[in-house]
């Protein structure tokens, strides 16, 4: 039986591909570890309350508001952040042409959605460009940018688990997300792109 | 961050959790056990609840179970709201829990979660209370099945040390027609205004509510009313109300007014898919 009964435990995340030791307190949610301990910065805070979905990640294939996660919890399950898209493992499953490997694109803030090449341990291939990142640099699916790495885990996660998914499955997995900025349309599409139906 | 610290177990078996729990209450701490998480956390973040343990149902693999076995669906107690909505293996509550919350949350929310959730809504409940759903309960003394109704009286009665190890749901409802409908103040993902669940059998309906009143409940006096065809729908409405086992919830969320209008038309609704299951033929 997994234990952790003081106060501070260092525990392995596996995080990105890669096993990540960290000094955490078992109340600690998993949002606050990857920012404050893995500086893994991509997942935001919103309303820390499971309601904005900003600090979505991925956790054994499927999304997860990582600020309703323990870090204790995540121990022994494969967590992705929007750092790790394009790490081995954390390619976007894509029907669309013209997405996955175009390089240098002008995207925008790498802290608030590309991720990628930030170099600080997420495995991914420096410049890559993942399929749903380059659906939604395409669709401008985006404004300020805040709730962008959560709606490109849940868009990640939509495309590998579901790729054939239905219009009522895409936009029951969206209404996970809010964007202050009401993007959504241009989200909608950038799915649509990242699906090959666009 | 959560202002409190606790020690967190993670048990690989029901009697491990058991012993996990009792461990911990004997030594004093005031214990959880922890399905999602999503109530715990959200409510320890604000100081509303002050855990200082936690035992981690989720890696039991009975309380994640999900098969068909001796004419019942049998549920796990850690099983994710969408894995029962993805399974289809009783559309009703598929499509019941499949309106809770978001469905990133739903990833995480757990059957038994809901089912023992603080907050007054728990619309996993509905379903199960039409189909004569039974629970296993794992606590100190072993293991009891029993019917769901026995054991919910607007919220779970479980004896200290109890958790929902399981869920038996009898397999000849999951096929019933039915009938969901879940109304909200403002947004599609908000808590009900009223939410209501009915399965028509035998020409019959079966009916819940959750919202209406500050607690879920299947009242079969209210069905009595609804399925007499000796009276107009009208009159059977009215009955409807006069039989809601408290005044309507009357809350900053929504007024009381509001919820009875809602109530009026949602069980009119129910009525309504009733004789038309009735012309069809369906559910004798």
């Amino acid at each position: 039986m997994m234990e952790y009964n003081e106060e501070r435990c260092v525990i392995e995340l596996q995080v990105n591909g890669l096993a990540r030791q960290v000094m955490v307190r078992p109340a600690d949610i998993l949002l606050d570890v990857l920012r404050q301990e893995l500086g893994l910065t991509g997942a935001k805070p919103g309303c820390k309350n499971g309601d904005c979905g900003a600090c979505t990640v991925i956790m054994d294939g499927w999304p997860v508001k990582s600020c309703l996660v323990l870090a204790v919890e995540a121990v022994g399950h494969q967590i992705m952040t929007v750092e790790g898209l394009g790490a081995s493992g954390g390619k976007t499953s894509s029907k669309s042409s013209s997405a996955g490997t175009s390089a240098g694109s002008s995207s925008g803030n790498a802290d608030s959605g590309t991720g990628n090449g930030s170099g600080n341990g997420n495995g991914a291939d420096s410049g890559y460009i993942d399929p749903v990142q380059a659906a939604f640099v395409q669709a401008n699916a985006f404004q300020c940018g805040y709730c962008t790495s959560g709606f490109l885990m849940v868009c990640h996660a939509l495309a590998n688990q579901k790729p054939d998914a239905e219009e009522y499955e895409i936009e029951s997995w969206l209404e996970s997300n809010l964007c202050r900025c009401t993007s959504y349309q241009e989200v909608r599409q950038a799915v649509d792109i990242m699906l090959g139906r666009s | 961050m959560i202002p409190v610290n606790f020690a967190y177990c993670r048990p690989g078996t029901p009697e491990e959790a058991v012993q996990a729990y009792e461990g911990y209450e004997k030594a004093g701490k005031k214990t959880w056990y922890y399905g999602g998480g999503s109530e715990i956390i959200s409510m320890a973040r604000v100081g509303s609840i002050t855990p200082e343990a936690v035992v981690d149902l989720k890696e039991i693999p009975a309380c994640c179970e999900l098969k068909e076995e001796g004419g019942h669906i049998n549920m796990g107690g850690a099983l994710s709201l969408r894995a029962i909505a993805d399974s289809q293996c009783f559309p009703l509550l598929g499509k019941a829990v499949g309106r809770i919350a978001d469905h990133t949350n739903q990833c995480r929310i757990t059957l038994g979660g809901n089912l023992c959730g603080t907050i007054i809504y728990r619309e996993a409940v509905l379903p199960l209370l039409l189909a004569e759903a039974q629970v296993s309960l794992q606590g100190p003394s072993g293991v009891r099945r029993l019917p769901l109704q026995e054991v919910f009286d607007g919220r779970m009665q479980l004896l200290p040390g109890e958790f929902i190890l399981k869920v038996h749901v009898p397999k000849r409802y999951a096929s019933m027609p039915y009938f969901h409908v879940k109304k909200a103040p403002t947004e599609k993902i908000d808590y009900p205004a009223v939410s209501l669940a009915a399965i028509i059998e035998k020409g019959r309906l079966r009916i819940a509510f959750a919202g209406i009143c500050t607690y879920p409940f299947r009242s079969k006096e209210m069905e009595e009313a609804l399925n007499d065809t000796g009276m107009t729908i009208e009159q059977r409405l009215n009955k409807a109300v006069e039989l809601l086992p408290e005044e309507p919830a009357d809350d900053a969320h929504c007024s009381r007014g509001y919820r009875q209008l809602l109530f009026e038309n949602m069980v009119g609704q129910a009525l309504m898919e009733l004789s038309k299951a009735s012309e069809a033929g369906a559910g004798a």
